[in-house]
């Protein structure tokens, strides 16, 4: 053990390269491409406005990612905190920004991309939580004041987007730090205890926090059937577009439902109901594996990883990654209220999939650099 | 190293599962997908095309209305309309600031588009204008450029190029009324016209059409994006009917001399109306194009009732036109003969009741032929008493009074002819009188027939007793809709030489009563009766003093009317005229009625037209059929 333990501590650049996942970074790029089809035939068979700006997104990101990837992971390791405190203070000022100039706006202008602060939030979390964890004994995850510290990581951003109020991302963050929890070794009590508080808290927040709207979604998702012209339009002709998609699907670019614009944000929320009637069921259920065989990828890097930071860090990142992928796609076919959650790395935009793709390149970096030694402290 | 073991293998046994949470759910996944896009397939493939396809319906052109020569009497005009599509327009305010200074567009209408503009969405063309004027529409053609989405755009709208003078006959179209909604859904179209009145009304149906469909693929908001499928409407049927336009405006221009007349030109052997008029009239046109509300109101209010068909739908005591009816029933009942004759001293008496001939000094002594010449009523009033009421009233009926006729115009009326049954159901003095007798006997009392029933009942007498209907239409679309011979009626021929030779008198003899209304061209003579039927009772003391009919008010002057057939010795036209308030019906329907013989004659409708409109330009041969076998046609 103590033989192969040096083997990729320090390797050449020529070796990281060799070490890189080229079959996630296939994978990825498949389901980019299914994207990029998506979005030409959303645009009825154009490259504009969206296919070709998506593409070009996806050749800057692919080579962040690997340039993350490249990056050793003591350095992310370094960095977790601090990122962790930028991605917090740039939420605070959107935050404060947003209320006081500029109404809703949640990002932040780059010139050439717009940056939702808490989609960074989201990944910059992860990492710290996995930071954190990494120095953790098992003895220390049965004490309630050692979670004090990560439960706090987690719950202050999803104050600040709370309050945005994006209860999309918030649930999404919520449920990521939990599992990142639950996987370093809290006990599982807490999470009885947890769900308990959640069923308590359900009327709560119904009074008292969710907007008409939202209420309003979660009302016609229980019976979609009573507005079908309202609220209930987006599930219900989703549903069409997708029922009649059928095993085989309506052909390239035939898709009568987003064609027409009956499918609603069809490039971006709805992405996935547009290529499932396009390509019915065999493409909706191959682009549902090749996710899931991202998830299983990137599972085996995780336990491949010698060090915890990388396990903690690859682990969280997936499930991240696969919220998305579940909560946009379980939406679009009405199983759950309609929440604006994108499908990440087909949808058209470009903070998801520059989030998506800096998750990606830490993922590889740590795969590359699985056996850096790192400091236990 | 145990302790990190520990957490690897705490690690691997939490990441595994979370792994199969998270497969469990791809899974829950796959298996919603399958089930929308297998089992639930056929139904939302449903739902997607009802999404996506509209049908709409394509009007089909109103079938065409022409005269007995293929005279265009009723026709779709282009209904130039101007509008203007809101997305077209990057502001509809400027745009419709700048079409001000070509229409007149009040800032109300303005306020109302820019309203509805709000309402629809921004690709429905909203109207502007509708029935431009030609100028109008070039003048905006030529500043189209200056006036971003302004669009001409042409309809269809029902238009009558005789206007008043066809206006009874064809009546005209309206928008479907609430409660008119039947199974046809052209009439839930927006626009779409159907027949009020007239022939537009009674033919509505073949004149309508059969509507085309298009299939249009409609995106979510509504707008068409392409056409899928089309099916073509099929037009309306043409009508052309049994009037000759020329005599038509002839008889309406000779009525318009009077406050309110009506006449009805007939062919007495076939029954083909070769002229309806109806006077005053009104302008259909305005009604097709929607009627301003004083404009209506004044129709309604006007005394005269242009809007009604008086010659169809005016009920009139006939008067001394009815003594045919009598004499022919006193002849075939055996009471009278052709020298039967009756003194008569200028009135008659029955018990206490004095009843008064027109003729102050009286007629001396008279018989049948005399009786109708001079118009005694002496003579008519001793044949009542003798006959009774239900034998005079039998006798109209098999001449076509006291009955609807057929006539295609759902305005017709029954008129009236009483007899004993019909009184003892109806009045509160059950009894009939024999005075009440008397006073039918001439035409006068209960009895009321219509313009159309005169100039039957003329016919039937003098077209050797056949039992003629009068019919407008000949043929729809290509089938004629006539083509049976008349029944014969089953009275002598004898007794009708009679009666004919009395009308001849009438005109033709001195001491007649439309002596002054003779025909003197050759060959072109007409027989005829006058009538003066009394609307008002003319009482004892009025009688004693002589009051002038001139001297009363228009309302209570007696109607003028006169029945004729030309020519007078092989009659062929019959025509019956009636001036309501026109005073005595030698003085003011004999001349009318002669005017519109003379110009029937000259014109000569019955030896030409009436074909069908899609075929050859020869009269049918055969047309009309429907005639009396034993009466040859003649040139």
């Amino acid at each position: 053990m103590a033989l192969s333990f040096d083997i990729h501590t320090d390797q050449t650049l020529k070796q990281k390269i060799i070490n890189l996942n080229w079959g996630l970074m296939a994978l990825i790029t498949l389901i980019a491409v299914i994207g990029f089809v998506a979005l030409y035939s959303a645009a009825a068979g154009n490259l504009e406005p969206w296919a070709s700006k998506q593409m070009i997104r996806f050749g800057v990101f692919l080579v962040m990612m690997i340039a993350i990837a490249l990056i050793d992971i003591r350095f992310w390791y370094k960095i977790s905190y601090p990122l962790f405190g930028i991605g917090f203070v740039l939420l605070v000022i959107v935050e404060f920004m947003g209320q006081i100039g500029m109404g809703a706006q949640r990002w932040i202008n780059l010139g050439f991309i717009q940056i939702q602060p808490s989609e960074l939030m989201k990944v910059a979390m992860v990492m710290a939580l996995a930071r954190y964890f990494h120095s953790a004994r098992l003895d220390d995850m049965r004490r309630l004041s050692f979670l004090l510290l990560p439960a706090l990581m987690v719950l202050l951003p999803v104050g600040l987007v709370l309050l945005q109020p994006n209860l999309g991302t918030a649930t999404i963050m919520v449920v990521n730090g939990a599992t990142l929890l639950f996987i370093a070794g809290a006990p599982i009590w807490l999470y009885l205890l947890g769900g308990a508080a959640l069923v308590a808290l359900v009327p709560l927040v119904w009074h008292f926090y969710m907007h008409d709207y939202q209420k309003q979604r979660v009302l016609t998702f229980l019976d979609p059937e009573s507005d079908p012209l309202g609220a209930g339009y987006h599930i219900t002709q989703s549903k069409i577009a997708l029922g009649s998609g059928g095993f085989d699907g309506r052909g390239f670019l035939q898709g009568t439902q987003s064609k027409l614009n009956f499918l609603p944000e069809k490039q971006t929320d709805f992405i996935f109901t547009l290529w499932a009637e396009e390509w019915g069921l065999l493409g909706g259920a191959f682009l549902l594996l090749l996710f899931g065989l991202v998830f299983v990828y990137c599972a085996w890097i995780a336990f491949r990883c010698r060090h915890a930071y990388g396990r903690f860090l690859v682990f969280g990142l997936m499930v991240n990654f696969s919220l998305y992928m579940f909560i946009n796609v379980a939406m679009v076919m009405g199983l759950i209220p309609v929440v604006g959650i994108p499908l990440p790395l087909v949808s058209y935009g470009g903070t998801a999939m520059m989030a998506c793709m800096i998750g990606f390149g830490l993922i590889m970096s740590a795969s590359v650099h699985r056996d850096s030694r790192l400091a236990k402290f | 190293m145990d302790r990190d073991q520990d957490r690897i293998d705490t690690f691997s046994r939490r990441a595994f599962v979370v792994g199969g949470i998270q497969g469990l759910l791809l899974t829950t996944l796959v298996g919603r997908l399958g089930w929308l896009q297998i089992s639930q397939s056929q139904r939302y493939r449903m739902l997607a095309e009802n999404n996506r396809i509209n049908v709409k319906l394509v009007a089909p052109p109103r079938g065409l209305i022409i005269d007995r020569m293929g005279k265009l009497l009723a026709i779709n005009d282009q209904n130039f309309r101007l509008v203007i599509i809101p997305e077209q327009t990057a502001k509809l305010d400027d745009t419709l600031r700048r079409l001000q200074k070509h229409i007149d567009l009040s800032e109300k209408d303005i306020e109302r588009l820019k309203k509805q503009s709000k309402k629809n969405t921004p690709f429905f063309p909203l109207e502007v204008r509708e029935n431009l004027d030609w100028e109008t529409v070039s003048r905006i053609e030529v500043n189209l450029p200056d006036l971003p989405g302004v669009a001409i755009d042409v309809g269809e709208v029902r238009s009558y190029p005789m206007a008043q003078a066809t206006a009874h006959i064809l009546g005209y179209v309206g928008a479907v009324s609430k409660g008119e909604d039947n199974i046809d859904p052209l009439l839930k179209m927006p626009g779409f016209k159907i027949g009020k009145t007239g022939l537009e009304k009674t033919y509505d149906l073949e004149l309508r059409g059969k509507a085309g469909t298009s299939e249009v693929e409609v995106n979510v908001v509504g707008r068409e994006v392409r056409e899928l499928r089309r099916t073509s409407p099929s037009a309306g049927k043409t009508l052309q009917l049994t009037i000759d336009a020329e005599l038509q405006a002839f008889t309406q221009a000779r009525l318009l001399e009077q406050r309110s007349a009506s006449a009805v030109v007939m062919d007495a052997r076939s029954g083909e109306l070769y002229a309806l008029s109806s006077s005053p009239s009104f302008n259909p046109n305005e009604f097709a194009k929607g009627i301003p509300a004083d404009l209506w109101e004044q129709l309604l209010a006007d005394p005269g009732l242009p809007l009604n068909n008086k010659a169809v739908g005016g009920s009139y005591p006939p008067g001394s036109t009815f003594k045919m009816i009598t004499a022919l029933a006193g002849l075939e009942a055996g009471i009278i003969n052709e020298n039967t004759v009756v003194f008569c001293p200028g009135h008659y008496q029955l018990g206490n009741a004095r009843f008064h001939c027109w003729k102050r000094g009286g007629h001396g002594t008279v018989n049948v032929v005399r009786a109708l010449a001079e118009s005694c009523d002496t003579y008519f009033y001793k044949m009542a008493v003798d006959l009774g009421i239900n034998r005079i009233s039998e006798m109209a009926r098999r001449f076509g009074l006291g009955q609807r006729l057929d006539v295609e115009l759902p305005e017709e009326r029954a008129g009236l002819m009483p007899t004993t049954q019909w009184k003892r159901q109806t009045m509160a003095d059950k009894v009939w009188h024999p005075g009440e007798s008397i006073v039918c006997s001439i035409g006068q009392g209960y009895v009321q027939a219509t313009p159309l029933q005169l100039a039957v009942m003329t016919a039937r007498l003098v077209n050797g007793g056949y039992a003629v209907k009068p019919w407008l239409t000949g043929y729809v679309g290509d089938v004629p809709t006539h083509d049976q011979p008349w029944e014969k009626i089953g009275v002598k021929s004898k007794h009708l030489e009679l009666i004919m030779k009395g009308m001849d008198r009438v005109v033709n003899y001195p001491g007649g009563t439309a002596l002054g209304s003779r025909i003197t061209d050759e060959g072109m003579g007409m027989g005829g009766k006058t009538g003066t039927s009394q609307v008002k009772r003319i009482t004892a003391d009025e009688r004693a003093r002589g009051v002038k009919q001139e001297d009363l008010p228009w309302k209570f002057r007696h109607h003028g009317l006169f029945v004729g057939y030309a020519p007078v010795d092989n009659p062929r036209y019959v025509c019956a005229v009636v001036v309501e308030h026109g005073g005595g019906g030698s003085a003011v329907a004999a001349p009318i009625a002669r005017d519109l013989l003379l110009q029937a004659q000259k014109l000569n409708p019955r030896s030409r037209g009436l074909r069908p409109v899609s075929k050859n330009e020869q009269p049918a041969e055969s047309f009309p059929p429907r005639k009396p076998k034993n009466l040859s046609g003649e040139g």
